[in-house]
């Protein structure tokens, strides 16, 4: 095996056994120490939606690289966003390359298939992103961690924020799949006016003509929309065009900084819920914002911080326990002392965060567009399916 | 070489007497199936166990694709929606397993039915599906021919594709995990050599029985009907019986390929029925040899060796699939089959 | 619903309607002169929206970036045609299909590889921007408007094209019959390139200006494409005015059933499980009015050949 320095970029197989250059230089000295941690990282790095899964790996190995920890080996691969292939990843993680912790997986869809299996075969998986209610409820795991959030909570801020904000009549709308369904079901627990319409859009949708024109006609105060990835860029853009003067709430992930530039001006002055944002204030999220835009050339997405902060909590781990001894590394895990970029950092009972969840507004700042705290929407927010966990 | 030792199907007499001795084509085809067998055990034994999965991964595939050309090799109708019938076959075996494991009953009239997790039961389920779904499409379908078979294949399978991703009462779009294989008796399905060695065993059972289908006299209506419909009627068959029972045939061995996909994956999802997969099933066929006997099996081994191969020296591993399969069709006309065994291929 | 609000949706359905027009008569065309299926359409859509982000954004101005789109597709049509498309006229459909779905792969990861995985920035031009008050008082977005006027110009001018013209004379033709216009002296190889080109330029401007209001990334030609084909096949491949009929009638199928079956199940229904079959079948509902019209036209609307 060869520990590359140049391996962090190319996830191609033969040099996807990333190390650290300590690692190298740790096996010439012949240091045998604690057991390697060997992480299996399956995330979405080619087609739609490929720049969520690259800035999850790249604030993964951000972190990685600077702690600078020999034991720990990741190994990155391709998910591309279809279900059975992140299946066959998984198995051929567990199967052949015998990893102990899977991380990275940025859609519900593909958690679903890959998490239930992987838990039941004794390996960890730390979620960067996709938390969905199935796993956090009744079929919850006690090796299962969601480092970023459960799917509701950003929705349910958001519904948190326009009771908040006193908006009397909300327009509200999501694809219409499972996580969609959930987004609106999320939003009306906290929200307390009334809900003027609810409409479904088709999953993949580019053109919201059809749509703009009954939230105008609707005289809604307020409009939330939950449309991830490609979806939120075309709405955003005809939003603006048919300069309707209505408020606009959503989660954070049509706002989020990979998509910002895409979207342009339109996007200005939205307020989206989110339990990070660059301009927390925090030595940890100072220091990650610098670094990160140091070695990649970029501001930092949501998706970033949570990779980062997944293997920030796997190495607090890893210091304090051997991944030999699962129980012990387990407790390691869910005692979560890490330096979370987000500030206070905690699991709840299912091992979902119990964390802050802010209101952003995006801005326009020495003309990038980026976004802005404005308020907290809700304090140690945990989730609607804890209950329902008999861990 | 004479025309006549090849695969009944693809030959352009099939009437004429069998051979002698093995041809040529038999040699290719006995070395496919043999050659998949030996990979699947020489990779266990050398403790590959992805590589078994993967192993097993082609020969779902293929049977896959085996129902395919069932209707396309044989018959020469372009499917592009043979998804439609993989992904009812996952389904099928995803929510009778989704309810024997949740203890909740599937119907209970006319007699209580709980679902099940035995393999045999959930094939049959499956295959009757498969079979249903194939005969109502097809009935509508063989109204048309040419690219209008083509789109109108693929305007049933997009329906049943956007139906599957919204209804949430199996999961929609994330798909419903089965999360204990389902049991064949006698064996231990969780182990991946037991699993590859039950899927092959079908993989050559539906071989045989595509062989012997198309040496009958139902085959050879069938491929009559490709080559010139008029003849056909001229001595008394009528062609549209015989191609919606292939169509029929057809359905229902894709829907068995996809229970198996969906116990080997122990996942199913509404990507089991996106146009991509029949994208998919089409080029396994012709990479293969359209019309061949093991096309589906050479075809489906190759593509999966090359994904797996490609993508392990770059990111950018479909631009050089792509390049490759350009290649192919442009001048290895007549597939992988084509290649090692000659003989002309039809069309 | 108000009357205002039924107008505003049905221009809405006539603006994507045209849009698909404009995709949908470049591979009409193609198939109806060539007789080919060609699934790499939806690339050179790509090509020209990312060819208007790419001059857009390095000029400063739209308008130079739509004339870069049209101009690139074209080019990338015409010598995909002339290294790839060219072998395949003689082929059976089934090699057409394989050959030219790797010629997406090729298209769409090169563009990833130029361009990166991350969605690039187009946006309308300020002099198309906002909206303006039609008459009755709807109001609607400018850019939407000039894409149905871009798009009926377009039309118009295919009609005047192919009605008109030599070069139309020798399309017909050689949709009724390939070889005669060979024997006839037309150069059917240029007639050929022309052509493709022609078709790929019309996927390369509706790329542009779809990608100015909607997301400019790689992929965004697959759902295009397939909407495409249904377009061409309830209007009968290789016809012209089916396209159009058709392009139309998906557009205002799709745009008017995302907007009035979840109300219409709103009247017997829950609302949110009404909202949520609603949009379901809506979904559907495109390929259902596909099989409805092949099921009674199994040529399609106004096929002249299968």
């Amino acid at each position: 095996m060869t520990g590359t320095k140049t391996g962090i970029h190319r996830e191609t197989r033969m040099t996807k056994y990333l190390t650290t250059t300590a690692l190298a230089l740790s096996m010439l000295g012949g240091a045998a120490m604690a057991e390697p941690v060997k992480v299996g990282m399956i995330t979405t790095l080619s087609g739609g939606g490929a720049s969520l899964g690259i800035d999850t790996r790249d604030g993964f190995m951000l972190a990685v690289e600077e702690a600078g920890n020999p034991d720990l080996e990741v190994h990155i691969e391709d998910d591309q966003r279809k279900p059975e292939v992140a299946v066959q990843l998984s198995d051929e993680m567990i199967q052949s390359e015998d990893v102990d912790v899977l991380t990275g997986i940025v859609w519900s869809n593909l958690a679903m298939a890959v998490v239930p299996g992987a838990v039941r075969q004794g390996k960890f998986y730390l979620s960067t992103n996709a938390a969905p209610s199935q796993l956090a409820g009744k079929g919850c795991h006690e090796n299962y961690f969601s480092v970023s959030y459960q799917n509701d909570n950003l929705h349910e801020a958001a519904g948190q924020y326009a009771t908040d904000e006193g908006f009397g009549r909300m327009f509200i709308m999501a694809p219409n799949y499972p996580a969609g369904q959930d987004s609106l079901s999320g939003f009306k627990r906290f929200y307390e006016g009334e809900v003027a319409n609810e409409v479904y859009t088709q999953l993949g949708q580019t053109d919201y003509a059809a749509e703009i024109a009954q939230i105008r006609d609707s005289g809604a105060d307020a409009l939330f929309f939950f449309l991830p990835g490609g979806m939120g860029i075309s709405f955003m853009k005809q939003w603006a065009e048919a300069g309707i003067d209505m408020p606009v709430v959503g989660p954070a992930f049509s706002f989020s900084q990979d998509i910002l530039p895409a979207i342009g001006e339109a996007a200005v002055g939205v307020k989206n819920t989110a339990q990070w944002s660059k301009d927390i204030d925090n030595e940890a999220n100072a220091q990650f914002v610098e670094a990160f835009q140091a070695k990649y050339d970029r501001l930092p997405s949501l998706y970033a911080a949570q990779g980062y902060d997944t293997a920030r909590l796997l190495l607090s781990a890893m210091d304090k326990a051997d991944i030999s001894d699962a129980d012990a590394f387990r407790e390691a895990l869910r005692a979560a002392e890490f330096d979370s970029v987000r500030g206070d950092f905690a699991f709840g009972p299912n091992q979902h965060p119990v964390q802050d969840i802010y209101v952003r507004e995006v801005i326009s700042e020495e003309g990038q567009l980026t976004n802005k705290i404005v308020a907290t929407a809700m304090e140690d927010r945990g989730d609607a399916y804890a209950e329902e966990c008999s861990m | 070489m004479s025309p006549v030792e090849q695969i009944p199907a693809a030959g352009s007499e099939p009437m004429a007497a069998a051979p002698a001795r093995p041809s040529r084509a038999t040699l290719v085809n006995a070395a496919l199936g043999l050659g998949l067998l030996a990979f699947g055990l020489g990779a266990w034994a050398m403790g590959e166990v992805f590589m078994v999965t993967l192993a097993t991964k082609v020969a779902i595939l293929a049977i896959a694709g085996a129902g395919l050309n069932l209707v396309l090799g044989y018959g020469g109708l372009v499917s592009f929606g043979h998804a439609a019938y993989f992904g009812l076959g996952g389904y099928t075996a995803g929510i009778l397993a989704h309810h024997a494991l949740n203890y909740t009953p599937l119907f209970e009239w006319p007699f209580l039915f709980e679902g099940t997790t035995s393999m045999p039961v959930i094939w049959l389920t499956a295959m009757v599906i498969g079979a249903l779904a194939a005969a109502a499409i097809g009935a509508l379908s063989l109204r048309t021919t040419g690219v209008y078979f083509i789109m109108i294949t693929l305007a049933f399978g997009q329906m049943i594709f956007y139906f599957a991703i919204s209804w949430p009462a199996y999961g929609g779009e994330d798909g419903l995990p089965i999360y204990v294989r389902n049991g064949f008796p006698g064996l231990d399905t969780l182990d991946p050599l037991h699993f590859f060695g039950l899927v092959w065993a079908v993989l050559m059972a539906v071989l045989g029985g595509i062989a012997m289908l198309a040496r009958s006299r139902f085959g050879l209506a069938l491929q009559a009907a490709r080559q010139n419909r008029q003849r056909l009627m001229a001595v008394g068959i009528r062609p549209g019986g015989v191609l919606l029972t292939a169509f029929v045939i057809s359905g229902a061995i894709t829907a068995l390929a996809g229970a198996l996909y969906a116990d080997l994956n122990r996942f199913v999802s509404p990507s089991m029925l996106s146009w991509h997969l029949s994208g998919e099933l089409l080029v396994f066929l012709i990479l293969g040899g359209t019309g061949r006997l093991f096309a589906p099996l050479a075809g489906a081994g190759l593509y999966i060796a090359l994904e797996h191969l490609l993508g392990g020296v770059s990111d950018h591993w479909q631009f050089f699939f792509g390049l490759l399969l350009l290649a192919v069709v442009l001048f290895a006309r007549g597939g992988v089959i084509g290649f090692l065994a000659g003989g002309k291929r039809h069309g | 619903m108000s009357t205002i609000l039924l107008i505003e949706q049905l221009l809405n359905g006539l603006q994507s309607g045209l849009m698909l027009f404009l995709m949908a008569a470049g591979l009409t065309l193609v198939f109806g002169v060539m007789g080919l299926i060609n699934l790499a359409h939806g690339s050179l859509y790509m090509v020209g929206a990312f060819a208007c982000a790419g001059v857009a954004a390095a000029t400063g101005s739209f308008w130079l970036g739509l004339a870069a789109s049209i101009a690139a597709a074209a080019a990338a049509g015409a010598i995909v045609e002339v290294a790839v498309i060219r072998r395949l006229y003689a082929r059976d459909h089934l090699d057409q299909v394989l050959a030219t779905f790797a010629l997406i792969l090729i298209f769409s990861e090169g563009t990833r590889w130029l361009y990166g995985s991350f969605p690039l920035y187009l946006n309308v031009p300020p002099s198309l921007s906002g909206s303006v008050t039609l008459p009755g008082g709807i109001q609607y977005s400018l850019f939407r408007l000039a894409i149905i006027g871009a798009g009926l110009a377009v039309a118009v001018g295919l009609f005047l094209l192919i009605g008109k013209t030599r070069i139309g004379v020798q399309v017909r033709a050689g949709e009724a019959d390939r070889e005669m216009i060979a024997a006839l002296g037309v150069d059917i190889r240029r007639l050929y390139t022309l052509v493709f080109a022609l078709g790929a330029a019309l996927a390369g401007m509706a790329g542009a200006l779809v990608g100015t209001i909607q997301s400019v990334q790689v992929g965004m030609g697959e759902p295009v494409l397939i909407l495409a084909f249904v377009v061409i096949v309830i209007g009968g491949i290789g016809s012209i005015k089916g396209a159009l009929v058709g392009a139309l009638l998906v557009g205002l199928t799709d745009t008017m059933g995302r907007v009035l079956l979840p109300s219409l199940f709103d009247l017997f229904m829950e609302t949110s499980a009404a909202t949520s079959v609603g949009a379901a079948l809506a979904s559907m509902a495109i390929y259902i009015l596909m099989a409805l019209v092949l099921v009674v036209r199994p040529g399609g609307l106004f096929g002249a050949r299968a």
